[in-house]
């Protein structure tokens, strides 16, 4: 991988176009961890996104339960015959498996929700900061820096004390806790990128301002945010489960695997183990592929680390 | 040095100042006052009399000038739950958590730099690569699910360890602490590994940037051409470098520490202000609330400044920039 980049510009003419995203697909792909990663995640999403059609069953339609189902193993089959409960069920006689796949659509939505919201807001708040500079860039760092040294999940669980329960409160309450991080780093990069020639160049031909913020800054502070945002989708999901499972997150009716797993906490010392085990598993495993991603793409796109 | 010292004590107030505000506007200004303070039992004539005792017939700022005055002598008000002053009813159970957050510091630093400076020195080895995969496997478990995995196998399938509670305590100079006692012992160990698992994470991979970034540096070159004995190359030149950073990252996640205790406390029941703070949530106990957070805002501004002033001590640099300034 490393012979591409050594190799002189005129000599990239002979193999494939050496662009940008070549280059990055291509050191990407050097990691065969960070492959087994993208290739869980791919798997993840298309099973959250498909999950009406993957799961045997809806665990929201009480009609479709039957309580004499009610915490079977791994395996068994269910009252009536018709189906086999492969990952056993909960207290409710619910499919854990139908379950886990609901609530994975339910946390990766929350996760995605709340990435994207802070990152508008950390990004809006990030430019401007350090295009405006002066008050509003004191102003937003301190504020951020005050944030920042306080731990997410206290300032989670204050906003949701205050706010109550539900799925807009939490992706509120994760956006808050949350946006410090992007603001920060795009105020960073930026702060880097404004004093280079093509701003400079942008600046002397007079296009309005938020041209050249949108159109030259922007795309150019990128990179360093797509590693954070990778990242803090994890760190948004486990918040929430965290949070689920402490009873402040989502509200019992759709649960999230946060709160799937808190389900089974009750039953985990009297040996049932699958009502928490299984969607524990489903959460680890969504969260380490999105860290093996997010890993290899700080790696590959940061340019001190590249030997 | 005694001007950095005296500018740092003077922000970390203007900062618990500032919070303080932020905590009243919060809880107290956000929603109607009367349920926080007054028991949402009590009678339209009781409620009214608090009203005017509680001067909430005044503006904003006179009443957080009130909080402050009332807040600096201590009196966060009464719990509504234990009827007790609810700063007392946090500060009993402070030392259990404390126990717990520096047992798991412990067990991250002594477990967490070692390892990370191996992976750093031999990146490419297996042993280097599993302490790498590791890592990011203790990054990505969610802590509360390796909590109720710790239980499930070792307490209920082997049996060995005490599924919750904090067991016998010894009092310590008039603290109550578990670590005399083998049955204490017992209670912490899981609850601590629980929570140090991020943090041993964290440290490891800390150590092992560190390490890494350190070792193609000049002045690490130098002392191998210089002759010097690959241990004390390793020992002094690489480790007091990267220090800095590990020092002021074991200070900081020492406060997040104590807040992730809230999750840690929850599923072992430890009898910690974390698991007070979750009870009081769900019962809207608001007083404890509203200290439990001055009071984690307070350690919180006493831990960031000790780092600071660490840092001061530490690197030579910090002090002679601000001497410039």
């Amino acid at each position: 991988m490393t012979q591409e980049r050594i190799a002189p510009p005129a000599a990239a003419a002979t193999g494939p176009e050496e662009t940008p995203l070549r280059r990055i697909a291509a050191d990407f792909a050097a990691s065969r961890l960070a492959l087994v990663g993208l290739a869980m995640l791919a798997a993840i999403l298309l099973a959250a996104l498909f999950a009406p059609l993957l799961s045997p069953q809806n665990p929201y339609d009480l009609a479709q339960l039957d309580v004499m189902d009610g915490r079977l193993p791994p395996g068994s089959r269910s009252a009536d015959g018709s189906m086999r409960y492969w990952l056993g069920t909960d207290d409710q006689g619910r499919d854990m498996l139908s379950a886990i796949l609901y609530g994975l659509r339910i946390s990766l939505g929350v996760g995605v929700a709340a990435t994207l919201g802070a990152l508008a807001l950390g990004l809006a708040l990030g430019l401007a900061a350090a295009f405006a500079g002066g008050r509003i860039d004191t102003l937003v760092m301190r504020v951020a820096d005050i944030q920042l040294s306080f731990p997410a999940i206290l300032i989670a669980l204050v906003l949701l004390a205050l706010l109550g329960r539900g799925i807009d409160k939490i992706i509120v309450a994760l956006v808050a806790v949350q946006w410090a991080y992007y603001a920060r780093t795009v105020r960073g990069a930026a702060m880097v990128e404004r004093s280079k020639e093509y701003i400079e160049a942008a600046t002397g031909l007079a296009l309005p301002a938020a041209r050249i913020v949108i159109r030259h800054l922007l795309p150019n502070c990128l990179p360093p945010l797509i590693v954070v945002a990778t990242v803090q989708v994890a760190a948004a999901i486990a918040l929430e489960a965290t949070l689920s499972f402490l009873g402040l997150g989502l509200p019992i009716t759709e649960p999230s695997l946060g709160l799937l797993i808190s389900n089974g906490f009750t039953y985990l010392l009297s040996g049932r183990y699958w009502i928490s085990f299984f969607p524990g598993l489903a959460l680890l495993a969504t969260i380490m592929s999105i860290n093996l991603v997010g890993d290899q793409l700080r790696d590959v796109l940061n340019p001190r680390l590249q030997r | 040095m005694l001007v950095y010292v005296i500018r740092r004590v003077m922000q970390s107030a203007v900062v618990l100042l500032v919070m303080s505000g932020l905590v009243f506007v919060g809880v107290f200004a956000i929603g109607n006052p009367v349920d926080i303070l007054v028991n949402p039992n009590a009678d339209q004539q009781d409620i009214e009399r608090a009203i005017k005792d509680l001067g909430l017939d005044r503006p904003l700022w006179e009443q957080y000038l009130v909080f402050l005055r009332q807040a600096a002598l201590g009196d966060l008000g009464n719990s509504f739950v234990f009827n007790v002053p609810a700063l007392q009813l946090i500060l009993e159970r402070m030392p259990a958590t404390l126990e717990l957050a520096v047992a798991a510091m412990l067990i991250g630093v002594v477990l967490g730099i070692p390892l990370g400076l191996w992976a750093g020195l031999k990146p490419d080895s297996i042993s280097g690569k599993a302490i790498m995969a590791g890592s990011i496997l203790g990054f990505s478990l969610p802590t509360f699910w390796v909590g109720l995995m710790l239980i499930m196998v070792f307490s209920v399938h082997l049996g060995w360890l005490p599924a919750s509670g904090r067991g016998p305590t010894t009092s310590l100079f008039g603290v109550q602490v578990s670590f005399f006692s083998w049955e204490g012992v017992k209670h912490l160990i899981m609850p601590a590994t629980n929570l140090a698992l991020i943090k041993l994470s964290l440290i490891i991979r800390l150590t092992r940037a560190g390490t890494r970034e350190a070792l193609v540096q000049d002045y690490v070159r130098f002392a191998r051409a210089k002759g010097v004995p690959e241990r004390r190359v390793i020992g002094v030149h690489v480790l007091k470098n990267i220090m800095i950073p590990i020092v002021t990252v074991i200070g900081l996640e020492f406060g997040s520490v104590v807040a992730f205790a809230v999750v840690t406390e929850t599923i072992f029941a430890w009898p910690g202000m974390g698991k007070l703070l979750i009870d009081s949530i769900n019962v809207l106990d608001r007083p404890v609330i509203v200290a439990y957070l001055l009071l984690i805002v307070a350690l919180f501004v006493l831990i960031n400044l000790v780092v600071d002033l660490g840092y001061c001590a530490l690197d030579p640099r910090v002090r002679l920039a601000d001497a410039r300034v």
